[in-house]
């Protein structure tokens, strides 16, 4: 079995986040870059199942810049065979899955995995676009994953409830919790992934389709109004008459 | 030209999401000078479709297959890739949900279009610019997006467009085939499981929510959480830290990693607020905090305030609510 597990490089979760000046880009200076946490789920998960066939392979892809390779070093640690980078800023989702459905193609892989979404764009996007371009199913988000043999059964959340699905490889799946705990590495995998093939390949494919024009930062709260805790009630009167929420 | 909606459906009714898409859809035509036509994916029932004309809908495309009672991904995009070609539309609107966000990432490489997830706003419409703001950085930034090409489809953040309500319009609802075979529901569930909810409110789409913290100290505690949901009729949630040690499922988790929330009211009891689980719920519109730390972050987001023990300042609120009436 042929894994293929797609990861971005983004912002810590506990990122402050702030823009350029002129409000295009988001401002990097000082800002630790980690894998997107939903992609830890997938990657973890394709190890665990490579492990529990004893065989196959785990390749992990992403679409950036020389910048994000200390991140794909990580995935590799802990315990990716190797790995593609495809040497281009992720400029949207449509861009970033015609690069993946090209790596895709070209390697026949059989199972792709992903996070459910990035934690800076939240696309919650590329995984079905995908699919699409491979014409092959995509489970999205899918919270379990269990194979046997060319089968994959998974459970895939939807509003208030869970489907389980059954599909045939390949297929595409984005991932999230409970399905697994992610690994971090350990010493022998941070001594290994330093000499596993790492190989960068440009971009095909026709350009982005949507642009960010601006960013902005949510406006600021008031202040908050304290009430005193005898007197809870009170709340309650003013989330009906001066809030009106209730 | 028309713009394209699609409403899902639930046990016969249209889920609130899709109350709000319709409305948002129906506004979007109107700044293009067309109409709105819907297209109905899950269990639906014509009567209630026929209400859509109350957001602004003017006809309704009704495909009565059986199997598109449960979400089936090659199914709906090709039911929803259809209508879209019948329709001409060249703008489709869809709730950011785990269904809409799905087929929407398909339609948009089926149809060439552009495609924007999570949007908060009405978009922009300039001559040939369209630009939609949209949520990132999961809840800590907006982005406004251009959209290029003939084609955009458009997926609004639930809570983010009010719906409407005209009393008495009705919409025209005709019967529609997309001419699905069983090609298409190849990938069609096994078995669908549906979670017990609380009261039946589901959190992702609940105007009211009510959440809980390590600060509840055990899962055992959780009726006073409950009992402030149900007096409210609220959708219960909880932090991160709760559903890692298995205190409540993690579809209650609300932050970075977990859902996005963006209720009218969300109350947060014994959370102190990092930066991840801010992220998930500061699109609200109005947050109260209650926590015996006064110095906790979360005070800082937040609108109202209680410093004192959840354990005492709950019980209390629940029965200033049953007093209401």
């Amino acid at each position: 079995m042929k894994f293929l597990v797609c990861i971005s490089n983004v912002p810590d979760t506990t990122t402050k986040i702030s823009f350029t000046p002129d409000n295009k880009e988001f401002n990097k200076a000082g800002v630790q870059f980690v894998i997107n946490p939903w992609d830890e789920y997938a990657l973890t998960r394709a190890i665990e199942l490579k492990e529990a066939a004893g065989a196959g392979t785990v390749t992990v892809l992403n679409v950036g810049q020389a910048d994000t390779e200390p991140n794909i070093r990580k995935a590799l640690a802990i315990g990716a065979d190797d790995a593609i980078r495809v040497d281009a800023a992720p400029a949207d989702a449509y861009f970033v899955a015609e690069q993946i459905a090209a790596v895709a193609k070209e390697g026949a892989y059989d199972v792709i995995l992903m996070g459910k979404e990035s934690i800076d764009y939240n696309g919650f996007q590329v995984h079905g676009m995908v699919g699409e371009m491979l014409g092959i199913p995509t489970i999205a988000p899918a919270q379990k994953l269990d194979m046997a043999g060319n089968t994959a059964t998974l459970e895939r959340e939807i509003e208030g409830g869970k489907e389980i699905v059954q599909v045939n490889t390949p297929f595409v799946a984005s991932c999230q919790q409970p399905m697994c705990e992610p690994r971090i590495p350990n010493m022998r995998g941070i001594m290994t992934a330093r000499t596993k093939p790492l190989k960068v390949v440009p971009a095909v494919g026709e350009p982005a389709r949507t642009t960010v024009a601006e960013f902005a930062l949510p406006p600021k709260k008031q202040g908050v109004k304290l009430i005193d805790a005898e007197n809870a009630g009170e709340l309650i009167q003013l989330l009906r008459s001066e809030a009106k929420v209730i | 030209m028309s713009v394209l909606v699609v409403v899902e459906c639930a046990d016969g009714e249209v889920k609130k999401s899709s109350l709000e898409v319709a409305t948002y859809g129906a506004k979007v035509a109107a700044m293009l000078g067309t109409t709105a036509t819907a297209v109905a994916v899950g269990e639906a029932n014509p009567e209630n479709l026929a209400k859509l004309g109350e957001q602004g809908i003017t006809k309704v495309l009704h495909d009565a297959e059986p199997r598109l009672k449960d979400f089936v991904n090659n199914a709906y995009t090709k039911l929803i890739a259809t209508a879209a070609g019948q329709e001409g539309a060249k703008v489709i609107i869809l709730a950011n949900s785990n269904i809409g966000a799905a087929v929407g990432s398909r339609l948009s490489v089926r149809l060439k279009a552009s495609l924007a997830t999570n949007v908060v706003e009405l978009p922009k419409i300039d001559g040939g610019a369209f630009t939609v703001k949209r949520g990132a950085f999961s809840g800590k930034a907006f982005a406004d997006v251009s959209m290029s090409g003939d084609c955009k489809i458009i997926a609004v953040k639930k809570n983010s467009a009010e719906a409407q309500h005209e009393a008495g319009k009705t919409a025209e609802v005709l019967a529609f085939a997309a001419q699905l075979t069983d090609a298409d529901f190849a990938d069609a569930p096994q078995q669908v499981v549906m979670q017990d909810q609380a009261g039946g409110i589901l959190l992702p789409e609940a105007d009211r929510v009510v959440s809980g913290g390590r600060g509840m100290k055990g899962p055992e505690n959780w009726g006073l959480i409950e009992d402030l949901a149900n007096a409210l009729h609220a959708a219960t949630a909880c932090s991160k830290p709760v559903s890692d040690v298995d205190w409540r499922p993690h579809h209650e988790h609300v932050g970075q990693t977990g859902i996005t929330v963006s209720p009218n009211l969300y109350i947060a009891c014994g959370i102190s607020g990092a930066i991840q689980h801010l992220a998930g719920v500061n699109s609200s519109k109005v947050i109260v905090v209650i926590n015996k730390d006064p110095e906790a972050p979360f005070f800082k987001a937040a609108d109202y305030g209680i410093v004192g023990d959840v354990f005492d300042v709950l019980p209390k609120l629940t029965a200033a609510v049953k007093a209401l009436g």
